[in-house]
């Protein structure tokens, strides 16, 4: 029933917010993994009347990429040497990245997971006969020299249900819960008024009551998490939800960054999991704990083939590794789908019944084994149920036991992030260390320039997601990475004491532009009976279609198995460019639409730059995540280059430049 | 797979200014009715059913249904949260039934060491907290 018209929700929004304007220090904006690190660090720094702000869309305890748990922490060095976890990345990342930064993040990571598990989170470990004890069994810390559970040589497993909440609470406790402010979203940076390229604060609303909040603040962390949805995923209906990566990550981070000029890099770079199909459960722990194996439509095991092995040999350095880098992976998936002998299964039956044979074989009897077993098949639905409940509920839904019967896995639709196997982001200073590479020119080529993870936009930081060229920092090296920015925000205000920020804009005038979906909403909501069908208006859920539809079609998304080409990135840039002129016409009836409005002006703005930066680099730098057809190889002569764009606030315009990229650790051996 | 509420249970957390699904929802997805004191997601096309509202939930009154777009009906997955343990209830379409326990936290809700004492040292160099010493790459290209 249509009428009468009224708004979606329980929270109507008014055409007149009360505006509340705040003085502080430091803002932190985010609060996942990264915030909740510098939220953690900074006090143990700043000096008893710095004025520190955190502002979280979400609440802390239940905010960000980690939000539902996590069955493993990926970034774990140990006794791992860094300069590896630096090769590794490299690799994997088919090697534009900025070693600097991850040198950087190996050496902070471990202290970040030993305060986890100091805080309560269960780590597994080995005992003295090197079998897996859960987190909460009795055992020596990691700080004590206890030996975590590896799957693989940097991952450790964890009881990771409460992961979040356990991180989000010294971190709420250390900064004052006054000064956590939750549920409200940031939705633009300012700069000041007088100092060029200087961050003054930041605007945005409660998606609670009808307020506008102004910030003025003389540093600012933007971390904000990754994009999803901004692909048309795999599945549209109600599935749409169960997105790979969390499904509240609009690509806040890059948009608003970006949008101030912070110099982005690598935005080429995206994200296509292969993951088990619609549930998106984790694969790691089945590869990794599980040591399963990929088979094909005809039941071969095709890894290792001659034909992979020849496939693999073009991609030289990066295809021939012990372990073959993400995209490539996909890329040999995708060579087995397109040649009809699809589709694509985890042999999750093979692997678990041959550690059961394995038992038997070494003369274990038959009841111990089936002891054995129901300790296995609690690991293998835990991986699910810590932080993928949805593979567990289609599993349950489907009578699929892992044991019985191998599952489909397959790529999804593609994500941006900084912080996974991506490595698209903000480009940042690095340490300021001898080690890390002096380079003439603007900041946008240069490595450093005095405050580590400071972006090209004088006191305004980044980390986890936000931080370009520098991947598989995961949940660990998101918090290790705000850690490290929150002394350099202390730095920034000791050393800035005098800025007195000031902003270009009145109060009154940023919240007429943050609620102006509201007055749309109200002006014409009766032009029509159907208040979501309006010839003077576009509502946020069917722009979000509208642009995962030409990103998904013309962007290199599923529908054209991630093939893209120049004639088509142009095509879908002329669709963005309509799109984000209608995006000015998004109406939203309550604080839960206007949400979904500015989140859906942030995803377009953030495709926008993914787009551009594909169209200039005439390579495919990551097979597997994109192809270009008319640049269908890996082009290390021309393209073993980061490509950096800035846009100027002041002209609007956007400036795509290739920046050198330097090796820091040795190149030989590659690995 | 979105959540939904069972009127029968919610009490709409009796009217508090903490209705705990509304607070805990990440993707804002859970709103009170006033009028009815009832609670319900508004978008079920976003959830990723992370289950925060589920476990948070005094009345065990919010549960999963999977999504319908690819989850055939009749399985469920319901979790019961302690505040050291969860376990999990997993309900096979065909009426199998498996029960998981796994535990979530080693210290006390609220023990956390925020370390409200500890202070660093040299605001100038890169050590953070709790670091002596910071490694310095070799190995170099």
């Amino acid at each position: 029933m249509a009428l009468p018209n009224k708004p979606l929700g329980e929270l109507p929004a008014v055409v007149d917010p009360k505006i509340v304007e705040h003085d502080v220090d430091v803002l932190i904006i985010g609060g996942g993994m990264a915030a909740c690190g510098a939220a953690f660090e900074i006090k143990k720094w700043a000096p008893a009347d710095l004025k520190i702000t955190l502002v979280d869309k979400a609440s802390m305890e239940r905010s960000g990429a980690v939000a539902q748990g996590l069955s493993a922490i990926n970034t774990y060095i140990g006794d791992n040497k860094i300069e590896n976890y630096v090769k590794m990345v490299r690799n994997d990342l088919m090697g534009v990245v900025r070693e600097d930064l991850i040198y950087d993040l190996g050496r902070h990571v471990d202290e970040s997971v030993k305060l986890f598990e100091e805080w309560g989170l269960p780590i597994w470990k080995k005992d003295a006969d090197g079998e897996t004890l859960d987190g909460a069994k009795p055992a020596p810390t990691l700080r004590e020299g206890g030996t975590p559970v590896r799957t693989g040589k940097w991952q450790i497993m964890i009881n990771g249900e409460s992961y979040k909440c356990i991180v989000a609470e010294p971190a709420k406790a250390a900064l004052g819960e006054e000064n956590c402010l939750e549920r409200i979203f940031i939705v633009k940076l300012l700069l000041d008024k007088n100092v060029a390229n200087q961050i003054a604060g930041a605007v945005g609303f409660s998606t609670r009551e009808n307020k506008v909040h102004v910030f003025r603040c003389k540093t600012a962390l933007c971390a904000c998490g990754g994009a999803v949805n901004i692909f048309r995923p795999r599945s549209t209906g109600e599935g749409k939800g169960r997105a790979w990566y969390p499904v509240w990550n609009a690509g806040s981070t890059y948009t608003m960054c970006a949008q101030v000029g912070a110099t982005l890099t690598m935005m080429e770079n995206r994200f296509t999991p292969a993951r088990f199909k619609d549930g998106y459960g984790p694969v790691g722990a089945w590869f990794l704990l599980f040591k399963a194996k990929v088979q094909n439509g005809l039941g071969e095991f095709y890894a290792n083939s001659d034909s992979v092995n020849e496939e693999l040999s073009k991609f030289m350095p990066y295809g021939k590794s012990a372990v073959t880098p993400t995209c490539l992976r996909n890329h040999l998936m995708l060579n087995e789908l397109k040649a009809g002998r699809g589709p694509i299964y985890m042999a999750t039956d093979v692997a678990l019944n041959a550690f059961l044979d394995d038992r038997r074989k070494s003369g274990m009897d038959e009841k111990s084994v089936m002891k054995y077993w129901k300790h296995l098949e609690s690991e293998a639905w835990e991986d699910f149920l810590d932080m993928s409940v949805g593979q567990a509920g289609l599993w349950a839904g489907m009578n699929i036991e892992p044991e019985k019967i191998g599952s489909e896995i397959m790529p999804t639709e593609p994500y941006m992030l900084g912080s996974h196997s991506g490595c698209c982001g903000i480009w940042t200073s690095g340490p300021a260390e001898d080690w890390v590479p002096t380079v003439d020119g603007p900041r946008s080529h240069q490595y450093k320039w005095g405050y580590n993870r400071m972006t090209t936009v004088d006191g305004l930081f980044t980390a986890g997601d936000g931080v370009g060229a520098s991947g598989h920092k995961f949940s660990s090296g998101s918090h290790a990475e705000g850690r490290i920015v929150a002394k350099q925000m202390v730095k920034y205000c000791r050393d800035h004491a005098n800025f007195k920020p000031e902003l270009a804009q009145t109060a009154k005038e940023l919240a007429d532009e943050i609620y102006a979906p509201v007055r749309l909403y109200h002006e014409h909501v009766g032009a029509t009976t159907a208040a979501d069908v309006n010839p003077n208006y576009c509502k946020p859920a069917g722009i979000m279609m509208r642009l995962m539809k030409a990103t998904d079609e013309y962007g290199g998304g599923v529908a054209t198995y991630y093939m893209t080409s120049g004639k088509l990135l142009n095509i879908c840039l002329d669709l963005l460019r309509m799109l984000r002129e209608d995006a000015a016409k998004m109406a939203a009836g309550d604080l839960h639409e206007l949400m979904r409005a500015w989140e859906n002006y942030h995803r377009i703005w953030c495709v926008e730059t993914h787009i551009r930066h594909i169209e200039f680099r005439k390579e495919s730098r990551y097979p597997g995540f994109y192809y270009r057809s008319d640049f269908p190889t890996v082009d290390d002569q021309n393209w073993k280059a980061f490509v950096n764009s800035t846009f100027d606030p002041k002209t609007q315009e956007w400036k795509c430049e290739k920046v050198p990229c330097i090796n820091i650790v040795e190149t030989d051996p590659w690995i | 797979m979105p959540s939904y509420v069972d009127p029968s249970k919610c009490d709409g957390c009796k009217g508090g200014d903490k209705t705990a699904c509304m607070y805990i929802c990440p993707n804002d997805l859970m709103v009170l009715n006033a009028e009815e004191m009832k609670a319900y997601n508004q978008e079920p096309d976003a959830c990723w059913e992370c289950y925060s509202c589920v476990k948070i939930c005094p009345q065990g009154a919010i549960f999963v249904r999977g999504y319908n777009d690819f989850v055939p009906m009749g399985g469920q997955v319901h979790p019961m949260r302690s505040s050291d343990s969860i376990m999990w209830t997993v309900k096979f379409r065909n009426g199998n039934m498996k029960r998981f326990k796994f535990p979530i936290r080693t210290t006390a809700e609220g023990a956390a060491n925020a370390y409200p004492n500890g202070k660093g040292e040299n605001l100038d160099d890169e050590r953070l907290l709790l670091e002596a010493t910071l490694a310095q790459p070799t190995m170099l290209a």
